[in-house]
């Protein structure tokens, strides 16, 4: 392969300048003031601040309420993470395996990702609403008394239920454009070779989607992380009281709900923290999985 | 969307050449709905009274988006001229001396005349320093008042109550008569707050935190309010009382549809539910414990003030001066108060809306002015407290929690005051 060299030395630093100028200012820029406002207690206005060093992270960690809602986040990522792969999975082989009016199924199917979070979450509570809610009038019928806004649990069943279904068609286009891009030759002699569909899928077809599921575990797990922000918002409808929330919005409620800038600030450099360990253990140890054809 | 930002153009240049001249302010509030274009519309009446201001509004969403944008405004230099805080936060803008010009000396140093004493009982301490001298103008003011489902009490032969032993006697027969006897919609102002206000008892340490913002500590485990959530689960548990998280619509829905029989409400609720009742309803005060001494007194103001930030020029602060002044004015008061349900604040606009005869026709709108004009007595004038959205937010968790059966009134009171005081505490040292 030809190697393409830039004429002057300064050339690449001058076309890397603007992407740099853009993560200076919207990412290393705020993160330096949110790592500096995490040692102080600071009036919100700006008067007055007391140097605490580590006790907004130590008073943080230390909190039960705060622990609570890091096992909540931690167990709801999983949870979203692996219903919205597997029901896009799943949806995307059945859908591939379409003859007739294969497109409008997929149509069908995609349409729901043009829905944003905050308006999939209105959508949501309507079906999980205590009074006219369709799915609590349909479960009641079996005896579950929901009370979503009361109840912790029913809460994060609504929460779970909402985040899964917006974000499963994403899931499914990227799957299902993963499965076209298996050649045909592959699978016929897959056919050849072994009868049972489910054995053909877990030693062949699946091991040649890892790229594809690799990519969207990464993308998975930010979102329901970080993008199931408008969602919550919705549903615990501004006032969370005892039903769960995520660590980032336990950010913003303390943050911009109750001025408190220094334990904000704390708590997002934890998340900052998390999301890197995050990324290193998926890139050290997962991709070294991922068979890239 | 290019018309939209053609239009916002026209506007613009339009609002710059007939205000020429004049000088600007801008006017950061919280509220949406009708509410928000009453905003408007009290701009525009103030626009076209004089000609040396000119005031615009800016929504910034709800409350609490308002207050966050003033901060962020402030400590950038934007800030506006007026900014809306509502009664949660009253503790962050006053407690930062140096924000805001307290209302009181802004409208003295620039000629116009004050007098505390024009201003009905319950609003007058609420935005007020310790000597009583106005920091925030109280703007939209509210009270807890109880709805009554008329239709309800009939049925059943019952008065509405006064005091809760007297809801305890007809609760019963409401439930006979098919309604759930009781429901409300914000636990933490209606049941907390204002129990401290209309039974008489102190809510804070130091003076309910207007001394001082050092060593505060919060009296929710006084054991007459824990007997109140411990009375609330009983009356939730025998069916007596309904619950349905903290969110206030979903709440008041079932009063709406004419299954509960009384409601706690807001007293700015009367204008909305006129729209959405099913049923006829009228409306009278919260109901206090006949077996506290002295209870009975009038509630805290809810709702929220204007305050006047700082940093501003002396042309505009004489304008934000002549705002306030116009806001209190009788007949904008007046105006205000029957276009969105608040109470007036002004003993002269409520004076004038019923020599009018506008109680005669809306009986409930006249409630909150009542309630709010009872006599005051020592803990009914406010409370200043620090960081007491989170604090509300504390509260609103484990209130939940007592409806869920997952822990009792007496435990729930003393998790509150722990992690209420260690809050307090914290916002002693913002101020450091």
């Amino acid at each position: 392969m030809k190697r393409v060299q830039f004429n002057s030395r300064y050339l690449p630093y001058l076309l890397l300048l603007p992407q740099f100028v853009i993560i200076t200012i919207f990412f290393y820029w705020p993160s330096a003031q949110a790592i500096t406002s995490s040692f102080y207690i600071e009036d919100p206005f700006g008067f007055g601040s007391s140097f605490v060093g580590l006790s907004n992270y130590t008073d943080a960690l230390g909190s039960p309420e705060y622990q609570k809602i890091a096992r909540f986040t931690v167990a709801y990522s999983l949870i979203v993470t692996f219903l919205a792969l597997s029901f896009g999975m799943l949806l995307a082989l059945k859908a591939d395996a379409v003859i007739r009016g294969q497109s409008s199924y997929k149509t069908l199917l995609i349409a729901v990702y043009a829905i944003a979070p905050p308006v999939a979450g209105l959508i949501g509570m309507m079906m999980f609403d205590q009074h006219i809610g369709p799915f609590v009038h349909l479960v009641a019928l079996f005896g579950w008394d929901m009370k979503v806004g009361i109840n912790y649990y029913d809460t994060a069943f609504a929460m779970i239920m909402v985040a899964v279904w917006n974000q499963i068609p994403y899931n499914f286009i990227f799957f299902l454009s993963g499965l076209q891009g298996i050649p045909a030759s592959i699978r016929e002699a897959a056919a050849i070779d072994c009868k049972s569909g489910t054995r053909r899928f877990w030693t062949v077809i699946l091991p040649l989607l890892t790229p594809t599921a690799f990519f969207l575990l990464v993308i998975n797990m930010t979102y329901s992380l970080f993008d199931t922000f408008g969602i919550i918002d919705v549903i615990v409808k501004d006032k969370p009281a005892n039903n769960p929330i995520t660590l980032v919005y336990k950010v913003y409620l303390d943050g911009f709900r109750g001025n408190d800038l220094g334990s904000s600030s704390a708590q997002s450099v934890i998340l900052m923290v998390i999301v890197l360990v995050l990324t290193l253990i998926q890139f050290r140890f997962i991709e070294r999985r991922v068979h890239y054809g | 969307m290019i018309k939209k930002i053609c239009l916002a153009a026209l506007a613009v240049s339009m609002s710059a050449s007939t205000t020429l001249a004049a000088t600007d302010i801008t006017w950061w509030h919280g509220m949406g709905g009708r509410n928000g274009e009453v905003i408007n519309e009290l701009a525009q009446k103030f626009n076209a009274a004089q000609a040396e201001c000119a005031i615009t509004p800016v929504s910034k969403g709800s409350y609490e988006e308002a207050l966050a944008s003033g901060i962020a405004a402030f400590r950038s230099g934007e800030q506006p001229n007026i900014l809306q805080v509502f009664d949660a936060g009253a503790a962050t803008i006053i407690n930062a001396k140096g924000a805001t010009i307290p209302a009181e000396d802004l409208l003295k140093d620039n000629g116009f005349a004050f007098d505390r004493e024009a201003f009905i009982e319950g609003v007058r301490y609420f935005y007020a320093d310790s000597d009583g001298k106005f920091v925030g103008m109280p703007f939209n003011s509210s009270a807890p008042i109880m709805y009554i489902n008329d239709e309800a009490l009939k049925k059943a032969g019952v008065e509405a109550p006064k005091t809760w032993e007297e809801f305890e006697a007809i609760a019963p027969k409401l439930k006979e008569a098919g309604y759930l006897p009781l429901v409300q919609s914000q636990l933490t102002w209606q049941f907390t707050e204002n129990f401290f206000s209309r039974n008489n008892i102190q809510f804070a340490s130091n003076n309910n935190g207007y001394d001082s913002v050092v060593d505060t500590t919060i009296n929710v485990t006084d054991e007459n309010h824990v007997m109140m959530y411990e009375k609330l689960k009983a009356w939730y548990d025998q069916g007596l009382f309904g619950y349905y998280g903290a969110a206030w619509n979903d709440n008041q829905k079932v009063f709406e549809e004419g299954k509960a029989a009384l409601w706690i409400g807001s007293s700015g609720s009367f204008g909305g539910l006129q729209k959405t009742a099913t049923m006829p309803f009228s409306a009278t005060f919260l109901p206090y414990w006949g077996s506290i001494k002295g209870a009975g007194v009038h509630s805290f103001i809810g709702g929220a003030a204007l305050f006047a930030m700082a940093g501003k020029s002396d042309a505009e602060n004489k304008c934000t001066a002549s705002f306030f002044n116009f806001l209190t004015s009788t007949d904008v008061q007046k105006f205000y108060h029957q276009a969105t349900g608040y109470v007036a604040i002004t003993k002269a606009a409520y004076e004038l809306a019923k020599s009018e005869g506008y109680y005669k026709e809306k009986p409930a709108a006249e409630v909150g002015i009542q309630q709010l004009s009872l006599p005051g007595a020592e803990w009914d004038k406010g409370y200043r407290l620090g960081f007491y959205p989170q604090i509300r937010s504390v509260m609103e968790r484990e209130y939940n929690r007592i409806f869920a059966g997952e822990t009792t009134p007496k435990d729930a009171m003393e998790t509150i005051k722990k992690e209420a005081d260690e809050l307090l505490a914290r916002f002693a040292k913002t101020a450091g």
